[in-house]
């Protein structure tokens, strides 16, 4: 409870009457706050007369109850961002007061910390209600005009990347909910936000998790999200369910954006919803059949014939196109084998969650050794792709292209373009279709390739 | 004779879950009406059940289609033990059985438990069939419309205006009774809200009984409050006018503006038209005379009281006002005391000042609830005593009147206010006429459109240009009613700064809202008093005495703090003037607010001056000086802020209007003219030996104090207590109502009053502080209807309640093109504060100190002309010799606002405000009264966030309820809203806090004025079903 300020009247008139009696003997006032929520008054009447120095306490006044009720719910949504960040309110009243809004109407720091709490108040009684966003509009206890009620919601639902990356891939239980504090620790987010996030992932997730159709469209059917927030939770949902391994050090390097995006490959190619959509489909979990079925992708390393004759066609359209052609010719036996063994594992579980960590280890890193550029794994894996289709006796056409989608245009862009590059070659969001390299990667390809020449 | 009520239960939403183990809810209802119930079946596990029940018919008689509220109420089904109630959901059936008013309630309702508060929604559907009773022995009075709006509703004209009614009824508190001590909580308030709920249904009843034997055929004005007196029981009780109010057709509509329907829209509204007419010519006022005929039949209930009004007007100062009146003095029995406050044109002749009696009694347990004859003789008192001080003022009528009361234990204060005013004697006596037989009334009543209004119209403009030779409509009514040379009252009298022909006082304060005619320089403010006294715990009769005691010294500090504070904005009138007196085991509470502005026709204010009481000491006169010094700037500085223009440089504009002209004329003539007018001028400066204040005096240190440090308006806000702005006409459509409540706890128990003073004065300039702070994103705009309620509960409590009012239209004035909001805001600061006192001894003698306080209660507004009111000390008022300008620059200047806000989505969102109309938009119809009246109640005080949570979330269920049935009945806003009671009461180390919220409006549906001018009058009607419609859905 806060406790007001003091009145002093009385002492003033106490003094006032020594002013009378004494007479042009110094007065000298104290104000002092030793207590928190007591304001003190020390007079000291000149020092000849220490025995007049009195300390008494002055009134003290607390407000007991303050409260503000519009017919239209009132909201600041500068507060309310500071709520969501999980500040306390004398907390948020200080960054209110630097933001200088002490500046505004007059106000005093008693009227701040009031609209302070009465705005978190209001929050913390319309929080309920963002738990299932749809039923805001149709409530009738607050009156919230709908372009409000649009932003309460996402801004409630927004989170931190930096949180999201690092409960992504982990299992929203009471568990993960433990370690929260931890991540608080890391992050600098504070706890009640962090839990409020883990919250809306597991709400989400728990209304999501069954239901039918496409996942993004389903988070914003219940949810009432923006479409590029509907889509992180996507795969927030989708790597929670899949649990995929994305703690490992070797993959911090990774942000959530890039999971982001590869989850969003990893939808639309191997799940069932990404080949029929008129089917009842889950997005959510992996096809089963697709997986089990890459295990016949073995023939394109176990076949010598067909390996040779692979690599022979990646060669020729590789030749002279990419600098590090030697080391790829040298190399295509192994690279090819990682890929091809990746895909054929993902029938245990256990290395579907190991999927980002096996291509790091198994792809990225040797192509990193060798010094490749984006440019030119881009370019491999494409020709790498379309030349399997040339293979006379590969048959399993749409399972390759299913797998190599995914690994050709997620995993090569965002996935690598940190790790191999130092210099930012790729613009910050590779897009799928980014297939042909930026116009800079061009311009070095070919004064590389003069030189060569 | 019977009515058939039908209701039809179609579904519910979101309701809680009951049953833990399947998360789920086997809901059914009950259907209650009088002794009748039904019940749907249990749709089992869902919280969305759809019942869609068949239509259950109760056949009742009307009387108790009055009485008695519909009573829904949502259960659990449970096979093994009692069914659990979910909550309940009461509707008044009284909008549908006026056939004007809404026909069907149909939509969403909240469920309430008192216990839980809101608990899903449910969605019912309920008709009646009436048919109609024309026996004259009948004990209903369906048909009877009642509005809370304090003007006459927008889309009805009056066509009589029959006086006061008056209705009283008391019963015993469920909560006070010996089953109270077996029942759960829940029990006894749902008893509690059932029986208040009767009983305003029965006091409604009453009162259309009264107003159907005068003839009548609605109530306007009407305020209905309750006295919860504790252990003496529970009254209910109302007042209201008596109107025949006629309904405009739409081609009407068109042909008589709104004037004729709203005569305070015309002064808010963006008609420029109207902004030049209340200068110079009547006729346009002309179609608005009709509304005015009125009668003043005397109240049937309060005809016991002795006949002292007859020769009341004697001393009017007009003659041809008195003539004419005194005809009808023989039917006339009783003053016409009025609930209004806003008036058609030239309704009010004069204004007399506020009228205002007090009385202390000592409450007494009610034995016989069917005989509540003491508690009317108590009012029956005060009415009668209000009449005589309204004719020791040389008036006839009061109007503005209300009436209130402030209970602590068994002492309880009632007060009531109004103004002293006559009325044209020209519409007296046409009502007169009409009273001549109430069968002749009646009978005149089916044609009055038409014919009536033509007639009157034809007649009535005549009387008004003859009555305008007496006095012009702008400045006639602040032209004193009573005898120069028998003045009740020490007063200052100049003659009137726009006609020169009349005597005006140099102040005047009412209780009305500024008239639409009247001139007005500038811009208003809300002034406000505020005034704190200990007093010595004490019990009964000696409490009482050492109340009345002190009643008039607090009047009379009020006074005096109302008066500087309106010298230091350099103003001369307040409308609107609310004085609160509350009573706590340890103090007096007074709070007053009012609206301060400066009328054209009254003299220029003077200021202010401080003189010291031995000015030996040098720097004792230096203290003084800059005392001074800080007071004349302050003055200076509001004339700017509220653009009070001295008249120099007005003159100076070309074509200035008439007031200045006759302003700068009687400058030029004032030489050659008459000596009594430097005579005045004399006088005023006589003055300057007014005010005397010690300034070493505490007192005086502390009236200084409170002077200056009345916290200055942030720059973009106005704020007033009346209906509209004075001095600011162009309104957004937007608005905003809000309600604030604030405890404060005293903690030290030994505080002298200036201690107090202070404290509460802070509280108040806080609270408004902080309103100005949440609302500052709406900057400009204004606070209207600012209301605040103070009251002292507890023991070393205060607890100040706002309900804050906020309407954001949007305004564009001054020449500037810059868009600005302005709101209206109610605001009641509640202020409370008593002490445990040992339990109230039974039955003591109630004990009369009501003369003995009334008298000198009085003494403010006898107060009120005295500029020589002497004090210790030395506080000068001058006259100066400056005039300001009477003409606001904003009006000339002023455009229409072209911008509304955009038209609110199809969900129904309902807007409530306590302003009787909504800016930029228009009322096409009313659908009846809405007065709730809820208890919340918690054990869990903590989970539910403190105090603070725990009111937050009961006011916003409030409102809510009120939403829902507003929109129920097919309207979209509320309008003339008043929350009239809240009250808290807590008990920490139990966890345990209970509320109760009295809310009342009328129900209306609005169209924007840019929708209606696009479509043809036939349309709109069509236009406002479909409005309904959307509402409901």
């Amino acid at each position: 409870m806060q406790i007001r300020y003091a009145v002093f009247t009385p002492i003033l008139c106490r003094t006032q009457r020594f002013n009378c009696a004494i007479n042009n003997t110094r007065l000298q006032m104290l104000f002092t706050q030793t207590v928190p929520g007591a304001i003190y008054l020390l007079a000291t009447v000149s020092p000849r007369l220490d025995r007049y120095i009195t300390l008494v306490k002055a009134y003290k006044m607390s407000m007991e109850l303050d409260v503000f009720v519009g017919n239209t719910t009132i909201m600041d949504m500068e507060v309310y961002q500071l709520w969501l960040d999980g500040l306390t309110v004398s907390d948020a009243v200080k960054v209110r007061m630097d933001e200088g809004a002490l500046l505004e109407c007059e106000a005093n720091p008693e009227v701040l910390t009031s609209d302070t709490m009465d705005q978190f108040r209001t929050f913390q009684m319309c929080e309920r209600l963002l738990h299932s966003p749809t039923k805001l509009g149709s409530q009738l206890l607050y009156q919230i005009p709908a372009q409000n009620q649009i932003i309460l919601i996402e801004r409630y639902y927004e989170f931190d990347s930096v949180f999201a990356r690092e409960v992504l891939g982990k299992k929203l239980s009471k568990g993960t909910k433990k370690d929260l504090d931890d991540i608080s620790c890391k992050t600098g987010i504070t706890l009640k936000s962090c839990r409020r996030q883990f919250d809306n992932f597991k709400r989400v997730f728990k209304v999501v998790e069954e239901l039918k159709g496409p996942l993004v469209e389903n988070i914003q059917r219940h949810f009432l999200l923006s479409d590029t927030l509907a889509r992180d939770y996507a795969a927030i949902v989708f790597f929670a369910n899949s649990r995929f391994e994305t703690g490992k050090r070797k993959l911090q390097y990774l942000s959530f954006q890039d999971f982001a995006f590869c989850a969003g490959q990893l939808i639309s190619y191997w799940t069932i919803g990404a080949m029929d959509s008129m089917m009842e489909d889950m997005d959510v979990d992996l096809e089963k059949e697709f997986l089990n079925e890459l295990k016949d992708l073995k023939v394109l390393v176990n076949d010598k014939d067909m390996m040779d004759q692979h690599k022979i066609l990646v060669c020729a359209a590789l030749r002279g196109k990419i600098k590090v052609y030697k080391l790829m010719e040298v190399n295509f036996k192994n690279l090819s084998r990682a890929l091809v063994n990746l895909a054929s594992k993902l029938t245990h579980t256990k290395d579907v969650r190991d999927l980002f960590i096996d291509l790091v280890e198994k792809f990225i890193e040797p192509c990193r050794y060798d010094r490749w550029t984006v440019a030119e794994i881009t370019l491999f894996l494409t020709h790498y792709t379309n030349a399997a289709h040339c293979l006379g006796t590969f048959r399993h056409q749409m399972i390759w292209d299913r797998y190599m989608g995914v690994i050709k245009s997620s995993q090569c862009s965002p996935l690598l373009h940190l790790s191999l590059i130092k210099v930012n070659y790729l613009s910050p969001t590779p897009s799928i279709s980014s297939v042909s390299p930026p116009v800079n990667i061009l311009n070095e390809l070919n004064t590389f390739l003069i030189c060569k020449l | 004779m019977p009515g058939k009520l039908k209701a039809k239960i179609v579904a519910g939403r979101h309701l809680p879950v009951m049953d833990r183990a399947s998360d789920l809810t086997d809901a059914f209802v009950e259907v209650k009406f009088g002794n009748t119930t039904f019940k749907t079946d249990v749709f089992p596990k869902s919280l969305n059940p759809q019942w869609n029940s068949e239509w259950f018919k109760f056949e009742v008689d009307d009387e108790d289609l009055q009485d008695e509220p519909l009573q829904i109420t949502v259960l659990d089904h449970d096979t093994y033990s009692a069914n659990d109630a979910i909550g309940k959901v009461y509707i008044d059936i009284d909008p549908l059985l006026s056939c004007e008013a809404a026909t069907v309630i149909s939509g969403w309702l909240p469920i309430y438990d008192t216990i839980h508060g809101i608990r899903g929604e449910i969605n019912v559907l309920v008709k009646v069939d009436l048919f109609n009773d024309l026996n004259r022995f009948r004990q209903s009075s369906c048909g009877v419309k009642f509005f809370c709006t304090t003007s006459i509703p927008r889309c009805y004209r009056v066509a009589l205006v029959h006086g006061f009614v008056e209705e009283l009824v008391v019963n015993e508190d469920p909560e006070y009774q010996w089953i109270d001590r077996i029942r759960t909580p829940r029990a006894s308030n749902e008893a509690r809200q059932r029986l208040i709920s009767l009983m305003s249904g029965e006091l409604q009843r009453k009162i259309g009984l009264k107003v159907l034997e005068m003839g009548g055929n609605a109530v306007v004005g009407y305020l209905q409050c309750f006295d919860l007196e504790g252990e003496s029981g529970l009254v209910v009780r109302a007042i209201g006018t008596a109107c025949t109010l006629d309904k405009l057709s739409p081609g009407t509509d068109s042909k008589e503006p709104v004037f004729s329907e709203d005569p305070p829209h015309s002064l808010s509204g963006p008609p420029t038209p109207l902004r030049t007419l209340p200068s110079s010519s009547p006729p346009p006022f002309s179609p608005s005379k009709p509304c005015s005929r009125q009668s003043s039949s005397s109240d049937t209930d309060l005809s016991l009281t002795p006949r002292i009004g007859k020769t009341s007007p004697a001393s009017s100062p007009s003659p041809p006002l008195s003539a004419p009146f005194l005809i009808p003095t023989q039917k006339l029995t009783e003053f016409p005391i009025f609930t209004l406050t806003c008036f058609p044109p030239g309704f009010l002749v004069h204004v007399g000042g506020v009228v205002s009696t007090r009385s202390v009694k000592l409450l007494d347990r009610i034995h016989n609830p069917d005989e509540p004859e003491t508690r009317d003789a108590w009012w029956e008192e005060i009415r009668q005593e209000i009449k005589s001080h309204a004719k020791a003022l040389g008036c006839h009528a009061v109007v503005g009147y209300s009436e209130s009361t402030s209970i602590c234990e068994e002492v309880c204060i009632l007060s009531a206010s109004g103004t002293a005013a006559m009325l044209n004697p020209r519409f007296m006596r046409e009502g007169c006429l009409d009273t001549g037989g109430s069968d002749h009334r009646l009978s005149r009543q089916p044609h009055p459109g038409m014919v009536g209004s033509e007639r009157g119209e034809g007649e009535v403009s005549s009387t008004w240009l003859g009555f305008e030779d007496a006095s012009p409509p702008s400045c006639g009514f602040v032209h004193i009613p009573y005898d120069e040379f028998n003045m009740p009252f020490p007063a200052q009298l100049t003659y009137c700064y726009h006609c020169r022909r009349q005597k005006v006082p140099d102040v005047l304060f009412t209780t009305i809202d500024l008239p639409a005619e009247a001139e007005v320089t500038g811009k208003g403010c809300l002034i406000q008093a505020r005034l704190c006294r200990t007093k010595k715990k004490a019990q009964g009769e000696v409490n009482a005495t050492s109340i009345s005691n002190l009643l008039p010294f607090m009047e009379y500090e009020l006074h005096t703090q109302l008066m500087n504070k309106l010298k230091l904005r350099s103003m001369n009138a307040l409308f609107g003037l609310r004085i609160q007196i509350s009573v706590g085991e340890n103090m007096l509470l007074g709070l007053a607010s009012a609206t301060g502005v400066y009328l054209s026709a009254l003299p220029a204010p003077g200021g202010i001056q401080i003189a010291g009481k031995t000015p030996s000491d040098l720097s004792y006169d230096q203290h003084i000086s800059t005392m001074q010094k800080r007071i004349d700037d302050t003055i200076a500085k509001n004339k700017e802020l509220y653009n009070i223009h001295p008249p120099e440089c007005i003159e100076e504009v070309v074509g200035s209007p008439i007031p200045d002209r006759q302003r700068s004329s009687r400058l030029f003539r004032s030489t050659s003219e008459s000596s009594d007018e430097l005579s005045e001028l004399d006088l005023s400066h006589g003055k300057k030996d007014a005010f005397v204040l010690e300034i070493d005096d505490t007192d005086a240190v502390e009236d200084i104090q409170s002077l200056l440090t009345d916290a200055p308006i942030p720059a973009g806000f106005y704020s007033c207590n009346t209906e509209v702005m004075p001095g600011i006409h162009n309104w957004t459509s937007g608005l905003q109502m809000f309600t604030s409540v604030r405890v404060y706890r005293l903690s030290n128990a030994n505080l002298t009053n200036q201690g107090l003073n202070k404290i509460f004065t802070d509280l108040c300039e806080n609270l408004l502080k902080s309103l100005y702070f949440k609302l500052r994103s709406m900057i400009p705009c204004c606070l209207c209807h600012l209301n605040f309620t103070v009251a002292v509960p507890e023991e070393e409590l205060i607890q100040v309640r706002g309900h804050t009012y906020l309407s954001t239209p949007l305004l564009l004035w001054s020449g500037e093109n810059e868009e600005q909001l302005q709101f209206s805001m109610e605001l009641c600061g509640e202020s409370t504060i008593s002490n445990n006192q040992p339990t109230a001894k039974p039955s003591a003698p109630s004990v009369d100190y009501g003369s003995f306080a009334d008298r000198c209660s009085t003494w403010l507004e006898l107060l009120r002309l005295k500029a020589h009111t002497i004090r210790r000390g030395s506080v000068k008022t001058i006259s100066s010799s400056e005039r300001c300008s009477p003409l606001p620059e904003g009006r000339s200047r002023s455009l229409r606002s072209t911008r509304s806000l955009p038209c609110g989505a199809p969900v129904t969102v309902v807007k409530m405000t306590p302003l009787s109309f909504l800016p930029g938009t228009r009322i096409v119809k009313y659908l009846g009264i809405i007065n709730m009246f809820f208890i919340r109640e918690t054990t869990s005080l903590r989970e539910e966030g403190g105090v603070s949570g725990f009111l937050h979330s009961f006011i916003a269920e409030v409102f809510a309820m009120v939403r829902a049935h507003v929109a129920a009945l097919g309207g979209n806003a509320l309008v003339s809203y008043s929350m009239k009671e809240c009250v808290f009461m807590e008990n920490p180390n139990k966890n345990q806090a209970q509320c109760l919220i009295n809310v009342s409006g009328d129900a209306v549906i609005f169209i924007r004025e840019s929708d209606q001018e696009a479509i043809p009058p036939l349309l709109t009607s069509r236009q406002t079903s479909s409005t309904g419609a959307d509402g409901t859905t």
